[in-house]
């Protein structure tokens, strides 16, 4: 692993943007990787734009990914991944045709996010049992298992 | 490693653990982006009393008094919330402090959530506290256990300057252990705790006297520290800015600002003399800037469009050029009033009835926005009841104010108390959602909860009103739009000074307690 992996996660507040970003923060941590994450808080559950930036590897340096270097770009709604695609580095990974999928195969859309995740897990550096444990970790008991379905759901979608 | 674990931490988080590791006592403040999760993380540790305080003044205080009879205390707020403290900050340097006391504010560069983006650099050395100013979450950790010993050493408050995107980012950190830190003892000294004048100015001859070795101790602290690398190009920096130069220019060489007051003019000068070009990144005010200037080192000044507003690692070759900042922020969604939030009907029948409206900080200030566009002033916390004795006096009948329940126990109480000393007639609406709504959540007096979610005794707003001197209180539903805007024209045609509690919980809250 040469730099670190830059993750942009976006959406509108409510849609879980910060915990999806939050399970690849510990799936980096249970990877023995240093992580960073970025994002700002207090106007997430009135739905404003929500970002999140994911950084990690050997070393992460800023905790914002610069404009252009993300290697993988997330949204949770179109208008604003269209609207940060900019950070997104040349042939770099928009999951996009992901977000139309799961209007189609998403049984549960609030575990959309999850189901993000499970999408972007194929592309990442991180063991599925980590992902596993992660998911464990941030997300409360009760909702547990719709959210273990999804991720395995966007694991396996096929684009 | 024994005692040592790895955790995955927000900065306020590691701040708040880095201040119990470091055997805090105490720790008070109020709600406040990007402040808020300090104490929501402190309220864990059963070994600290931690408390949401009714201000940042009363917080202030709390957290003084208890380390000057002995204990290890920490204040937190966002920038504008030390506003409120100012008075106690600017005398707690003369009189020192006794245990540990240590002062965090979280700035709001950007203005993510916040009324103006000042720079509390400015205010640590206006206050001549000593400042430190961690770049993430590790350095927040180490930063507040250190910041305990200086303080006692130097028998001075100290200040710890967070940025939003410091104390909202997270990262792994390495966590320890609470040290075992005994009370010390609380000796009477008149001439140190009482600031009489005679006393007062003994004490400032003093301070500075403390101000050159805290001096000396930022010259030779390997809180400011130089990376020698490629010695064409040299950043002085501190805080985030560090990291984003970095980030950009890996090979460049650095003067890493973790002490920037007192300044450590000495290293400042011995790495400008080892560079080719030297550049100062940092956020907000020229404050490195200017204190590089008065030292006679010439450097490459960044265009002033960069003392506005956040700085981003893109933004860094710009600044290298001398070019212009250029952000763009189009199309970024602006938080609006949540879908059934108990303001909204207010604002609707306020609108209808043409009135002026004096605002002021919380949710409700998003009336403002379109298509309500219904609040007419946000100012400060406790500006709503104020600014509207002040509307009166110019426009007379079609003016009401509005305030929250949190922030009129905040610093509306003696408002309301001015405007009936004063006999100022009219209507004042607090807008009563039980809690302290966008901040998310937190209890305050009226709830009748504490931090640590144990219930006291719970203050009735009805009651302080009237003690207040309001003529008439009553109390609402805001969903009964019709009583509601009946009520308010009511009380608007009588020469009265009432006041209307529309009370209604936040929907989150509702939502949050189905769970």
């Amino acid at each position: 692993m040469k730099g670190p992996v830059n993750v942009l996660f976006c959406g509108r507040g409510g849609q879980g943007v910060l915990t999806a970003s939050e399970v690849v923060g510990w799936a980096a941590i249970y990877t023995r990787l240093h992580v960073k994450k970025s994002e700002v808080h207090g106007m997430a559950q009135r739905g404003g734009s929500v970002e999140s930036h994911l950084r990690f590897g050997k070393e992460v340096v800023s905790p914002l990914i610069p404009k252009g270097r993300a290697d993988h770009l997330v949204p949770f709604d179109a208008e604003e991944g269209k609207r940060l695609s900019s950070f997104l580095k040349p042939g770099g990974n928009d999951l996009l045709p992901y977000l139309k999928r799961a209007e189609m195969h998403l049984p549960d859309k609030k575990c959309l996010n999850i189901y993000m995740l499970g999408a972007l897990s194929r592309s990442l550096p991180l063991k599925a049992d980590v992902w596993t444990a992660a998911i464990k970790k941030v997300i409360p008991e009760k909702y547990l298992a719709q959210n273990l379905e999804a991720f395995k759901l966007g694991r396996e979608e096929k684009i | 490693m024994i005692n040592k674990k790895i955790d995955f931490l927000s900065g306020d988080e590691a701040l708040a653990r880095g201040a119990w590791e470091a055997g805090v006592k105490v720790a008070a403040s109020y709600p406040g982006t990007p402040a808020t999760e300090i104490l929501e993380y402190m309220a864990r540790f059963k070994e600290v009393d931690g408390q949401w305080s009714v201000n940042e003044k009363v917080a202030f205080e709390v957290a003084l008094g208890a380390s000057i009879a002995g204990l290890r205390s920490l204040y937190a707020s966002k920038h504008v919330g030390l506003n409120v403290a100012m008075d106690p900050l600017m005398t707690s340097a003369y009189t020192g402090i006794n245990a540990g006391f240590v002062i965090v504010s979280a700035d709001d560069p950007g203005l993510h959530s916040s009324q103006n983006e000042q720079d509390n650099r400015l205010l640590a050395k206006m206050a001549k506290v000593p400042l430190l100013e961690p770049s993430s979450p590790s350095e927040a950790l180490a930063f507040a256990k250190l910041g305990f010993d200086i303080s006692e050493k130097f028998d001075i408050p100290l200040m710890i300057r967070l940025t939003t995107r410091i104390a909202h980012s997270k990262e792994d950190v390495l966590t320890g252990k609470r040290k075992a830190v005994r009370p010390r003892p609380f000796k009477p000294d008149i001439a140190k705790y009482v600031m009489v004048p005679g006393n007062a100015y003994r004490r400032h001859l003093d301070l500075e006297k403390r101000l050159v070795k805290l001096k000396a101790y930022s010259e030779a602290s390997p809180l400011n520290r130089i990376e020698l690398g490629n010695k064409k190009i040299g950043f002085i920096t501190s805080s985030a800015s560090y990291l984003y130069a970095k980030e950009m220019y890996p090979d460049a060489s650095f003067l890493k600002l973790g002490m920037t007051n007192p300044f450590p003019d000495k290293k400042a000068l011995e790495f400008s003399s080892k560079v080719k070009e030297l550049f100062v990144i940092e956020k907000l005010d020229p404050y490195i800037e200017e204190h590089l200037m008065m030292l006679g080192i010439k450097f490459k000044a960044r265009h002033p469009s960069f003392r506005i507003g956040e700085l981003r690692p893109e933004y860094l070759p710009y600044i290298i050029e001398g070019e212009e900042k250029i952000e763009d922020v189009s199309g970024i969604r602006k938080p609006v009033l949540c879908p059934g939030c108990p303001h909204q009907p207010v604002f609707q029948v306020l609108k209808r009835l043409g009135l002026v409206v004096t605002g002021d900080i919380g949710c409700y200030t998003l009336g403002a926005l379109p298509p309500l566009e219904a609040l007419h002033t946000c100012i400060c916390m406790g500006s709503g009841i104020t600014l509207f004795e002040g509307f009166k006096k110019a426009l007379g009948r079609n003016v009401v104010g509005v305030i929250g329940d949190s922030t009129f126990i905040h610093t509306g109480i003696p408002g309301l108390i001015n405007l009936s000393y004063n006999k100022t007639k009219g209507v004042i609406l607090i807008l009563d959602n039980s809690t302290t709504a966008m901040t998310g959540g937190q209890a305050h007096p009226g709830t009748g909860i504490t931090l640590k979610g144990e219930p006291t005794r719970k203050l009735v707003l009805e009651d302080v009103c009237r003690v207040c001197g309001a003529e008439n209180v009553d109390a609402i539903d805001p969903f009964k739009v019709k009583e509601l805007e009946e009520l308010i024209k009511r009380r608007l045609s009588e020469e009265k000074l009432s006041v209307i509690i529309a009370r209604h919980p936040c929907r989150l809250l509702e939502k949050r307690s189905a769970k």
